[in-house]
Parts: structure tokens; sequence; C-alpha cells
């Protein structure tokens, strides 16, 4: 077996068992790069040299016999959003295509400390913003399952990586479902921890208030180990949670008997191509049959979800990217005349058209003419929609929805933002309320293409999302399947 | 509601951005979806509701105010697309 | 017609904290261009404010020695703007939720004590600095000072005059450097103010039209700016023209007030919540200690000091105005215990030359103990008071202790019997017509005798002793 095809648990074996050494395994993760990443498109930079040596470092730890963490080892990759020191960080836009920070960002530090081996960053949505990863300025990913579609957004390069073995695992960002979207297209596992349990500092911000990192990887117990290293507060980042980290590798059980799995009324009315509803119903059988006690809820206002997110989202982005002027670091026009011109001409030239969009919308829903009846009355609507989940986890342990109302779509399909917005209608109610919510595979369509189901937790109940996704997945075995290429 | 010409202008000024002609019709027609959309949220009475402007009830993060070493001004500086070797370097600006 | 003036203040003073507002940079003034920066201070994408906690405690200090109340909630909001100097492009500040509100401050004035209302006091950041003369066509950016904090006092429209606008801006730094918040160093910067003004005839309820002046740095500039919209509003009014609502800048030199090129969309500054800084829930206890540890105000030591040392009510005011003052004043008095002779002094001769050459109180170069040095000479008889007057000049000049300038210059009074006795004599024998005037009852002629052996002796005489022998020797010559 190519040892680019191992989960990070299997690797960690063999690893520590001697069986394989680190620099075999980086080597054939760069192999597998150098074969495959023209057709995919994935990486924005690749690290290979450093790779290399930092694989020999840890080769060396193992070979002194001291005992190594579960990532040691692992390639990994990076959402080129999240900073790392002395390594080009550029969010996919012209406006950082040069940048690199000084610093490195708190879940690359902690990364480090465990051994994990950076392969490279990659691809994305320019600032994370879109759904399609189309919105890079520098390149389309392809979906490696059907390299003429989209591998979902904005985290794309970071699921197509994965699944076409460039890294074991990688790290995403979600603001809207970037995580969970990408992980569902792509047929992966995909977590967006609660709001504030893993730590935003060196995360290029899109939107303060919804922003979270996490991992996009092969299977659950991955996932659990990633978030194992990446949760908990971090004094650079106010607005993490002093709350302690469990182990989430103990909530790997394959047991659902008694735990109530809550379905959305309507969820799966319309809106929804008919083979995802049929996979999602097939998921809701296999839960019943292992013993969950399934339970309608009510979320009243899951239909204003949409419109809230994209004026809160909006209005933090236009105020976060604000930054980019031209002066201190980043893109800089060539001529202007004064100042202005040179704000004007900078940001004009070096910001996407979707970056733009949404830095008007924003600024436009804060004007003081409009702070009221739009930002104001979305942060109301906010808490409506908190107050529905919060009802809602009163009675039930997870809820379950479809992760994106149809599979991927084709590379330039969806024209419109209203259009490329609504696919984003499961995952975005989720980051409203800031809940910790993971995709996981659970069906293929007529095409081929993976179908994502999404489970949702309380605030900080990752652990029951991870039990719930595990017992599923030990009773499939969609994640086991590879795409071609 | 329906986004004018004006409203286009002012927020791309706002936003320090150029449009052109092509490109103001189409942030017409984008915000103008976008925000007719929005106008559901006014079926809702929020007038006894609080807003939320964060998820967690995390409040009083404070520093201790004790000094930190700041960065090398070599290093805090090595992406300025235009300076001095101390400074950043603007158009001369006019009051 | 007459006219009222309404003028409103908003102070913005840096505060003396180690650190900045949102990092662990140091706050303090360098002049090396950006050396007190992190990734933070320059806004680089990915870095987060934490917010330094004494800030919040001076500013809530601040809000006690202004008679505020101090928010139960509070949390930062950001004020959007492109400036060169603002990297965020926002700026850190409070404006929905300010920690202090409705508080007012006392001041004094010829008509007595006025109150003027304090709207709110906020906590923000600072912003770089632009250097606009090295090169021809470009300016210079410096962020050592992005992210010093600062807090905003704003006053109620209720100062009457330029003259209580200087009044109310002198007590507000007074008041800030008691309470050590702000060293409210002006020529750093640390110490700056807006000024809102607007006329409108005697006895007219609404308000007139304003102009609002930003950024004037020095007392003496805030108040000329004052008088001058002050008249600008008055002339355009009584030639029947319109006020404009504009914002305005003030040219120091030119001693005029301008109109700024600034757009109408400019002034919406998009505030909203800043999402990335926690909101505060200000601890009531926390609040009470504050209040315990509050040091003595302006206007408590002032009653003190007419209380205790028997001081008239306009030297104790003059003295507490600055803290550096009063504790000049306090100083000298634990070393020499005569409150109303250093008064005197300080009152009279430190401030006449400190105003003469333009010294800050903080910054007289005569130590507490090099003062008092001096009054023990004059006390002792060592010197005259007036020799006294010109040591203390030389003493600003040179730093020298009066010992030292004394015995160099040889000023020590001529207390020797002998010697005197001498130099009487000599002068006797000049002066005769004035010796024969005394003898026949004129007794003005001994005032010119004593004038004229101060002469000869160039001041340094003891006059008491003078006096004493030369009226001794006169009186010989009349009983013979």
């Amino acid at each position: 077996m190519e040892l680019y095809k191992l989960t990070i648990h299997e690797a960690n074996k063999l690893l520590s068992n001697r069986e394989i050494s680190a620099k075999q395994l980086a080597e054939s993760v760069l192999k597998r790069i150098e074969e495959i990443e023209g057709k995919v498109n994935a990486f924005n930079t690749i690290t290979a040299e450093e790779a290399l040596k930092n694989a020999d470092a840890i080769d060396k730890l193992i070979q002194q016999g001291e005992e190594i963490s579960p990532l040691a080892g692992i390639p990994m990759g990076v959402k080129d959003n999240i900073c790392t020191s002395g390594i080009k960080t550029t969010c996919s836009s012209k406006m950082l295509e040069n940048f690199v920070p000084p610093y490195d960002a708190t879940v690359i530090e902690r990364l480090n400390t465990h051994n994990a081996i950076l392969v490279g960053k990659l691809n994305m949505d320019e600032f994370a913003m879109g759904s399609s990863t189309e919105n890079s300025a520098f390149k389309n990913t392809r979906n490696p399952w059907s390299l003429e579609r989209v591998p979902g957004g904005s985290s794309g390069g970071s699921a197509a990586s994965v699944i076409a073995g460039q890294a074991l695992f990688s790290l995403g960002s979600d603001t809207g479902g970037s995580i969970r979207q990408p992980a569902a297209f792509c047929g992966l596992v995909g977590l967006k921890p609660t709001y504030g349990r893993v730590s935003r500092y060196g995360l290029v911000a899109l939107a303060s208030s919804f922003d979270v990192v996490g991992p996009i990887t092969k299977d659950v117990t991955d996932c659990a180990i990633v978030l194992n290293v990446i949760a908990g507060r971090d004094v650079k980042d106010v607005t993490t949670a002093d709350k302690p980290v469990d182990d989430y590798r103990t909530a790997l059980k394959d047991d659902v008997k008694g735990m109530k799995i809550g379905i959305p009324k309507g969820f799966l009315d319309k809106g929804l191509d008919s083979e995802v509803r049929t996979s999602i119903h097939q998921a809701i059988k296999l839960y019943e049959k292992l013993g969950a006690e399934l339970i309608e809820i009510d979320l009243p206002h899951a239909e204003y979800a949409l419109p809230v997110y994209y004026i809160i989202a909006c209005a933090e982005a236009s105020s976060s990217l604000a930054r980019y002027d031209g002066i201190r670091y980043g893109y800089r026009a060539d001529d202007y005349d004064d100042l202005e011109e040179l704000y004007k001409k900078t940001r004009s030239q070096a910001f996407g058209s979707e970056v733009k969009r949404r830095i008007m919308l924003g600024n436009f829903v804060i004007g003081a003419d409009y702070y009221e009846d739009y930002y104001l009355k979305a942060l109301k609507v906010r808490t409506l929609i908190r107050e529905d989940y919060a009802k809602a986890f009163e009675k039930v342990d997870v809820i379950l929805s479809p992760t994106t109302p149809t599979s991927a779509f084709k590379i330039g399909e969806k024209r419109e933002p209203m259009d490329m917005y609504l696919s984003d209608i499961y995952t975005v109610p989720v980051n409203i309320a800031g809940l910790p919510a993971i995709s996981i595979p659970c069906g293929f369509d007529a095409n081929g293409l993976p179908i994502g189901l999404q489970l949702i937790g309380d605030l900080f109940e990752e652990k029951k999302l991870l039990q719930a996704a595990y017992t599923f997945e030990q009773n499939t075995d969609y994640h086991k399947k590879e795409p071609i290429l | 509601m329906k986004v004018s010409i004006e409203d286009v202008e002012l927020v791309a000024h706002q936003s320090q951005l150029i449009l052109s002609e092509d490109e103001k019709e189409k942030a017409i027609q984008d915000l103008t979806s976008i925000l007719e959309y929005a106008d559901k949220l006014s079926e809702l009475n929020t007038d006894d509701v609080e807003p939320t402007i964060q998820v967690l009830p995390i409040v009083d993060v404070f520093r201790e105010d004790e000094i930190r070493p700041s960065m090398d001004r070599e290093v805090i500086m090595q992406n300025a697309p235009h300076a001095t070797e101390d400074s950043f370097i603007v158009p001369k600006i006019v009051e | 017609m007459k006219y009222e003036v309404v003028i409103g203040l908003e102070v913005h003073a840096e505060l003396s904290t180690q650190t900045k507002l949102l990092c662990g940079c140091a706050a303090e003034f360098v002049r090396e261009p950006n050396t007190h920066c992190c990734p933070g201070c320059l806004a680089m994408p990915g870095t987060l404010p934490r917010i330094n906690k004494r800030a919040v405690e001076y500013a809530i200090k601040a809000g006690l020695a202004l008679n505020c109340d101090i928010s139960e909630y509070s949390r930062m909001d950001r004020k959007h703007y492109f400036y060169p100097d603002l990297a965020k492009a926002y700026q850190v500040t409070q404006h929905y939720q300010p920690l202090c509100k409705n508080g007012y401050l006392d001041i004094e004035t010829d008509d007595g004590v006025r109150r003027i209302g304090i709207t709110q006091i906020h906590l923000e950041e600072d912003a770089g600095k632009l250097i606009h003369d090295q090169y021809e066509t470009e300016s210079l950016v410096d962020y050592n000072r992005s992210g010093v904090p600062l807090i905003e006092i704003v006053s109620e429209p209720d100062l009457r005059s330029p003259e209580e606008g200087r009044i109310f801006l002198e007590t507000i730094k007074s008041i800030l450097q008691y309470i050590e918040v702000s060293d409210c160093k002006m020529e750093e910067g640390s110490l700056r103010c807006d000024v809102n003004v607007s006329v409108r005839p005697k006895g007219q309820k609404e308000y007139g039209v304003r102009s609002e002046m930003k950024n004037l740095n020095s007392f003496r500039a805030a108040h000329r700016a004052m008088e001058y919209e002050v008249k600008r509003h008055i002339d355009i009014l009584e030639q029947g023209g319109e006020i404009l609502r504009e914002t305005r800048r003030w040219d120091d030199n030119m001693g005029k007030s301008f109109p700024m090129r600034t757009k109408e969309e400019a002034n919406d500054y998009r505030y909203f919540p800043d999402a990335d800084i926690v909101p505060m829930y200000i601890d009531r206890d926390w609040v009470a200690r504050l209040k315990k540890e509050m040091p003595e105000l302006p206007s408590e030591r002032r009653d003190r000091y007419v209380r205790d040392y028997g001081l008239p009510e306009y030297d104790a005011g003059v003295l507490t105005s600055s803290k550096y003052l009063a504790e000049y004043f306090e100083e000298c008095i634990r070393l020499y215990d005569n409150p109303k002779n250093v008064s005197n002094w300080v009152m009279g001769d430190i401030l006449r030359i400190t105003k003469e050459k333009d010294i800050e109180h903080e910054d007289i170069p005569i130590q507490a103990e090099q003062l008092v040095g001096l009054l023990k000479l004059v006390d002792e008889g060592i010197i005259s008071g007036s020799i006294g007057k010109s040591v203390l000049e030389e003493m600003f000049d040179t730093g020298k202790d009066a010992d030292t300038i004394v015995e160099a210059k040889g000023l020590r009074q001529i207390s020797d019997q002998d010697a005197l006795l001498d130099i009487i004599l000599k002068v006797m024998e000049d002066n005769p017509q004035s010796v024969e005037d005394y003898l026949s009852g004129k007794k003005k002629a001994m005032g010119y005798l004593v004038g004229q052996t101060m002469r000869a002796t160039k001041g340094k005489a003891n006059p008491q002793m003078v006096n004493k022998i030369l009226k001794e020797k006169l009186d010989e010559l009349k009983k013979e």
C-alpha cells in the first residue's frame, strides 16, 4: 500500500513501531504531490525541502526512543489563510501574494510542538469568501472525484489535497461552512469546532464572530486526534473559552443507543437534490437501527439564517479587510498621484470581485443610515436563531441534516452570487449560533460524487458529535472509497 | 431595498474601491438582490430582542500592563512595499 | 446684538501606562521610528487585540475624578476611516457603551465657580505619526504611537467663553496629573483637544451652528482658536451671513482657521462593536477600591493649604494648580518649616522665572533642597534678600547650589563690626553735608548715608548692622 493513503492513526502506529520512517512517509506524500498536483491544483506553496528536513529530525527522535505525539511525522497541509512564520500566507489573493508573516498562528505553533510536518499551503477562495475555491486569485482547485467539478470552498484546497493523498490531513477555516462543505464535496470528515474552542490568532480574519479553525481528515478518529492538539484556550485570543479540553478520542465509541437525534422539521422537503435526500434518509434509518432515538425538532427562524449571516459576516469582513491599503505589507499599486489614488488603485487592483462585493455590502449595512434596519436587526435575529437551537438541545443530543443541498457542482456553473450563497443554507445557521458541527461521508450519487451528512452539537459538545459520527463510520464504508486520479 | 447608483458610488468610496460603469451596474444588481433577500428580516418583530454580538458569554479578559519585547524593525518592515530604512512611505499628504 | 458663546471641548489624553492598549509593546514616547511595534501595531493579518487592564483602570479613575457614573457594562467599538497613521483603518474606541458617563467639573472663574457637564469619558487607541517635512513629495509613517491608550473626555456645550475653555483645559490637565493617569506632556502630543464653537443671540434657546477644530496640541493654540472662531462667527452673523456646519483646521502660525477639504461621507465612521474584544463588566468592588485609593484632588489640596498653612486662598490656588508645583512646595516645607516664606518665593520669583523662561513646572531646575538652602542663607543673614533674588536667577541658569554661588562670587554679607565701621567712617567723611543735615534734625539724611554704605560694599553689607553702627556714630557726634 502506498504510504500517502494512510490515515493519521495508521501512520502513527507504523512510525511508533518503526515499520516506516517519517522520511519515507514524507517522501511518499511529496511524490504524490508531484505526480498529481498538475491535475488537482490544491497548493499555493509546497514546502518540500523543509518537510524532508523536519522528517529527518523526527526520525532521530524516534530512533532515540522518544515517545512521539500521534501527529509526529504526519504530513499536513494548511489553508493559506493561516499564518506560517517565514512561509507565504496569501489568502489566495493578489493582495497578499508575497506576504510572509513573521509569526505563526497559534494552531501552527501547537502542531509544530507535536511535530506534525507541513508540506504546503492550500488554495482557497480569496479571503475565504466563496463556496467553490473558484474565487482564488491564482487557480481553480479541482475535485479529485471529478476534475471538472469544484472541490467546494472556501477550504477547497484543504479538502482536495487530503482526498487526493497530498497530505494525511489538513487545516481549514469555517465561517459559514467552509470546512464542512468541501469535506462533503470531497468525501471527507470535516469538523467545525465550537466558536472559541480553537484559537483564531494568526487566522486571517474574515468575520471575527464566526471564524473558527478545524481539521479535514480521512476519518473520525483522525479528526479527534487533530482536535486534541489544536483545541484549548489561547491567551492571544481573548474570545477562546477557558474550558478544559477533553481527550476527544474517548468519544470514539461505536454506540448510539439511546442517543437523541433531532431532525429539523421541513429541512428535507425542498431545495435539495433528490439523491442527497435519499442518502440522508438512509443515514437516519441507519441511526434508528443502531438504537438512536429520532426526534423531530423545530427551528422556526432557520429561514432567516442566510440574510443574517451575510449581513453580519460582510459587515465584519468589510472592517477586517480595511487594513489592506498598500502601506505596511501586501500589494501596492504602481502609479498614483495622491493618497486616495494609492488606496483606491491598490484595493481595486488586488481584490477580486467577490471580495469587493462583500466589502461593499458590509460597508453598506453598517452605514449610519442602514445600521439599525440591517446590521442591528441581523444581530437581533441572530439571538432568535441561537434561542431556537438552545431550545432544541433541551430535547436532543445532536441535530442531523444534509451538509449541502447538492453534491459538487461543475466549475463555472454557478455565476450569480445568490446562487452560490444558497449552497450554504445548511451550514450557515451553525456559525450564527457558534455551535460545533461535523460533516461525514454518507453516500455517493449517480455521478459517483460524495454526499455529506452534517451533525450539529450544542456548544462544546464535540464529543457527542464525534461519537455519533464514529458510530456511523463504523457501520458504513463510504469513508474507505478513493477517487481514481 | 433597491440600491441606487448614488448608494453604490458612496459605498465604493467608503470601501476605497474604483468601479467601472459596468461594475457599478453589476453592483446595483448584486446588492439589490442580496438586500431584497435581507428585507425578509423585517417580517420579524425584534423590539424586545437583545442583539448577539458574540455567542459565548466571555467577559473581562484583560492583559496585565507588562511590557513584552517589540519585534525587530527589520523583521516587522520586511513586507513593506515602499519604505525607507526606518519608516513606511506614503504620498505627501496635503491637508 | 449681544451674543452668547457656546463651547464644548473634547480632550484626548494619553494614559501613562507601561504598555499599549491592545498589545504588550512599550507605550513610552520614543524618537527612533517603528521600534516599539509588533505585528499587531502594524495591523498584520491574523493578529488580535488584548485589552490592557491598567488602561481601563485609569479611565475609571478619570471618571471618578470627574464625578462620572462608571458603567457596569462597557465594550469597545470600531471607528472606520482610512488614513496612513491608522494601521487597521479603524480605531478601537467606545461609541455605544463608554466606560464613564454623566459627570461634571467645577471650574473657578472670575465670576465664581461654574459647573461644566462631562458627557462621557471613553477609552481608545492612539494612531501612529506622519512625518511630512523629510521629503518633498512623500510623507513617512511611524507606528510607535499606534495603539497607545488614550482617554477622550467630552464636555457638554457648557462653556461660555474662550477663557472658560482655557480654565477647563488647565483644570482637566491638573486633575489628570494629580490622579497620575497621564503626564499630559503637550510637546510629546500626549494631550490634545478638539473644540466645538458656536454663538447665539443672548436669550435664544437653540444652539447656533457650530464649527469644529480638531487636534489642537497646545492650550495656547486652543485658546486662540476659540477666540478666533467666536469672533469669526459673530462677524459673519453681524454681516447677515450664514455659518456652515464644518470641520476647520487651525493654523497657529497664521492665527487663522481654514475649512478642511473633507467630503461629507467621510463623516460616516460606520461604528460597530468589535467582536475581537470581549465586553467588560466593571466590578463594583473594583470601582470602590479605586475610589478609596483616589489621591487628593487639586481643590482638596488648596483647601488644606489655606487651613493648615494659613496661605491666602489665591496663593493656595496657584500652588495647587499643578501637581508638580504642589509637590515642589511640599517637598520644600518638609525640609524647612516656614510655609509662608516658601510660598512667597515660589509664587514670586520662581513662577516669574519659569514663565519668562517658558519652563514647565515639572522641569524647574532647582531642587527643593537647593531652594531651601537659599532661604536659609537669607534667614541667617549670610546674604540679603535682594542678593538672594539674583542668586536664584543664577541657580536657574547653572543649577548650582546657593552656597557655591555666594562663595564663588563673594556675595557673603559683610557683618564684621570693624570692617563696617571703617567703611561707614569713610562714607561720613565723604558726605559731610548729609552728616550735618542729620545732626540738624533731618532724619532723612540717614537713609542716604545707609544707601551710600551699601553702594560702597556692592550691596553686601548687612543692612541691619549698617543702620545700627551709623546711628551710633551719628548720635556720638550729636552729643559732642
